[in-house]
């Protein structure tokens, strides 16, 4: 049997969701690849709703959700497959970590044996071995979150969904997650992220989806989202000894539409429609001028540039 | 052999594993879901209940005891205790306790917000629906066959040797067993009822008071009506007849092999609308 393209995507044919009157999402298309994909939105924007209708927890309004060519509707499949961690921070009472993971590993059908190793691998990943015999009840919130993961990935999906999940981690337990998510990505398994760190999501993410409203306002691979932008030019910051020269030579080029002088005289800011056209550009001028460079770097070639220019001021959530 | 045996028997065996993975998830259901329905604050008010039936016998035996000198006998203890069991334990403490333990089977993890992990798992929701009634079950039956059980031993203990030689020897054991078993079907009828009013009604206070109502004016009800209720049944398989009073509307009663089989068929009936309701659920806590 040869595998169809959808067998190895998430997809999502026109999907709206309703709430009553309130909308969650409307008419969203998208098919997501393996690899990291963050969603990122104002609060309201649709991120949840998407990561639920995704696992059956709710259902589209419209439309069609699968995952791997599989449907939340038989979840004896598809949950073998998938992992969720909600963004819920509530946990059956009295379970310890331990019991916790061990117990829903029982009920995915686990032997007792396969649930307690299950248990403590979920428990080492995410370092939580040393809680593991407390009651979550007594567990701090980054602990709570560090076992929902741990939850979430113990019958080891290739599929994983995450709301949220550097929320309420210090700093080192971020790294280290960020570093689990690259290695399982590495693995080929999907990660479907929702995060409001932006350069978290720029660190870590293969590709973005932006919501506002519960449209999809932007998908892709976050440089090329922002090479697309065209009514928004990329800013490029060129450190070079001569920035006078530069500037007086990039108007040679129509899709330049800003250059300025950095104040400390020793770079130049420009504006371009045309990253690429620039870049040839740059290197002719260098040729024929002698110019020296320093460096050159994109300034706004970033998740949160994107995101201010697509849906605007405040933070994302 | 030819191609269609050999799909059967690469079928065959995977219908049995199915059946296995099926069994064992319920078995692991029932160990989270019996724990919590024994620990935490929400068994509290269980264990009251229970309570109140033995507490009650335990001070009418001692009244007894103290009146069998004035000839208390045994024929009348029967009827003491069949119309308390009735009244008081069916009608009351095994209603309202499966209405506390069974509308919180679901209802109580969404108030928690933990119905979501059930969800998550790769588990037909029928499967869950067997799983937790079986819990809700076990919790019932063991707390309310005790509390009947404890009842029983309390209240004939105040006849002294003419009690214990009545459960030795004569039918005291027969008719103890049937008061459980009455119990046991009262959890199995109840239990199903209040697992689907709380299923479909977010508020499942005032449909439980409803059925309360059903079930109290049952005896007033023409011979059709009564039949559509849990405790027609229950009150017909009462090994001491109890009367209902004198503006009760005369039925025959329903005989054993047919009450509980009807009753189990009905249980089975109301779980399937069960797990068509929960197979349309979604979780969406906020709006709770």
């Amino acid at each position: 049997m040869t595998d169809k393209p959808d067998d190895h995507m998430i997809i999502f044919e026109d999907v709206s969701k309703f709430y009553g009157e309130i909308l969650g999402v409307n008419r969203v298309t998208l098919a997501i690849e393996p690899g990291i994909t963050s969603l990122v939105g104002p609060n309201g924007s649709g991120k949840t709703t998407l990561m639920n209708l995704m696992t059956g927890l709710i259902r589209p309004t419209r439309g069609s959700v699968s995952v791997l060519g599989l449907r939340a509707d038989h979840p004896e499949v598809f949950f073998r497959k998938v992992g969720y961690c909600s963004q819920f921070d509530s946990f059956p009472r009295a379970l310890t970590g331990f019991q916790f993971i061990h117990s829903y590993l029982r009920v995915h059908g686990y032997s007792k044996k396969d649930a307690q190793d299950g248990a403590w691998k979920a428990l080492h990943r995410v370092d939580l071995l040393d809680a593991a015999h407390l009651k979550i009840g007594a567990y701090s919130k980054g602990m709570r979150q560090r076992v929902r993961l741990a939850q979430s990935i113990a019958h080891e999906p290739v599929v994983m969904i995450l709301d949220e999940p550097l929320n309420g981690l210090d700093p080192m337990a971020r790294a280290e997650t960020i570093r689990l998510f690259r290695q399982l990505a590495g693995e080929g398994l999907h990660l479907i992220i929702s995060s409001h760190i932006l350069h978290e999501v720029d660190m870590m993410s293969d590709s973005v989806i932006l919501l506002n409203n519960g449209y999809v306002v932007a998908e892709g691979e976050i440089h090329g989202v922002r090479s697309e932008m065209e009514e928004h030019p990329m800013q490029i910051l060129i450190r070079c000894d001569r920035p006078g020269l530069l500037a007086a030579r990039v108007f040679e080029q129509d899709s330049v539409v800003e250059a300025k002088i950095h104040r400390d005289k020793h770079g130049l800011f420009i504006k371009t429609r045309d990253a690429d056209a620039f870049y040839l550009l740059l290197n002719t001028i260098v040729v024929e001028d002698d110019l020296t460079v320093e460096s050159v770097a994109p300034v706004d070639d970033d998740i949160n540039a994107v995101y201010q220019y697509l849906i605007g001021g405040g933070e994302a959530a | 052999m030819s191609s269609s045996t050999e799909v059967i028997a690469e079928v065959r065996p995977s219908r049995e594993r199915q059946w296995s993975l099926w069994a064992g998830q319920i078995a692991a259901i029932m160990r989270l879901e019996v724990r919590k329905n024994f620990i935490g604050k929400r068994a509290i008010l269980i264990y009251l209940l229970a309570a109140v039936p033995i507490l009650l016998m335990a001070a009418l035996s001692a009244e007894i005891s103290w009146q069998q000198s004035r000839n208390s006998n045994i024929g009348e203890v029967n009827i003491i205790f069949a119309n308390l069991y009735e009244g008081l334990i069916l009608r009351t403490i095994v209603f309202f306790g499966c209405a506390w333990i069974f509308m919180n089977v679901f209802r109580g993890e969404v108030v928690d917000r933990s119905l979501h992990y059930y969800f998550l798992s790769p588990l037909r929701r029928e499967v869950l629906v067997c799983g937790k009634y079986l819990s809700g079950l076990v919790a019932s039956m063991v707390l309310f066959g005790i509390s009947t059980a404890g009842s029983l031993l309390f209240l004939y203990i105040g006849l002294g040797s003419a009690g214990r030689s009545y459960f030795a020897d004569g039918p005291g054991k027969s008719q103890a067993i049937a008061y459980l078993g009455i119990t046991a079907l009262g959890c199995v009828g109840y239990g199903a009822a209040f697992l689907v009013i709380g299923l479909f009604f977010r508020n499942p206070i005032i449909p439980a008071l409803v059925a309360y109502g059903w079930e109290s004016i049952n005896f007033l009800l023409p011979p059709v009506l009564k039949k559509i209720s849990v405790i027609h049944y229950l009150h017909s398989l009462s090994p001491v007849p109890v009367p209902e009073g004198p503006f009760a509307m005369v039925a025959e009663p329903t005989p054993a092999y047919l009450s509980i089989p009807g009753l189990l068929i009905v249980t089975a009936v109301v779980l399937a609308l069960a797990s068509f309701q929960i197979r349309r659920m979604e979780i969406k806590y906020g709006g709770e």
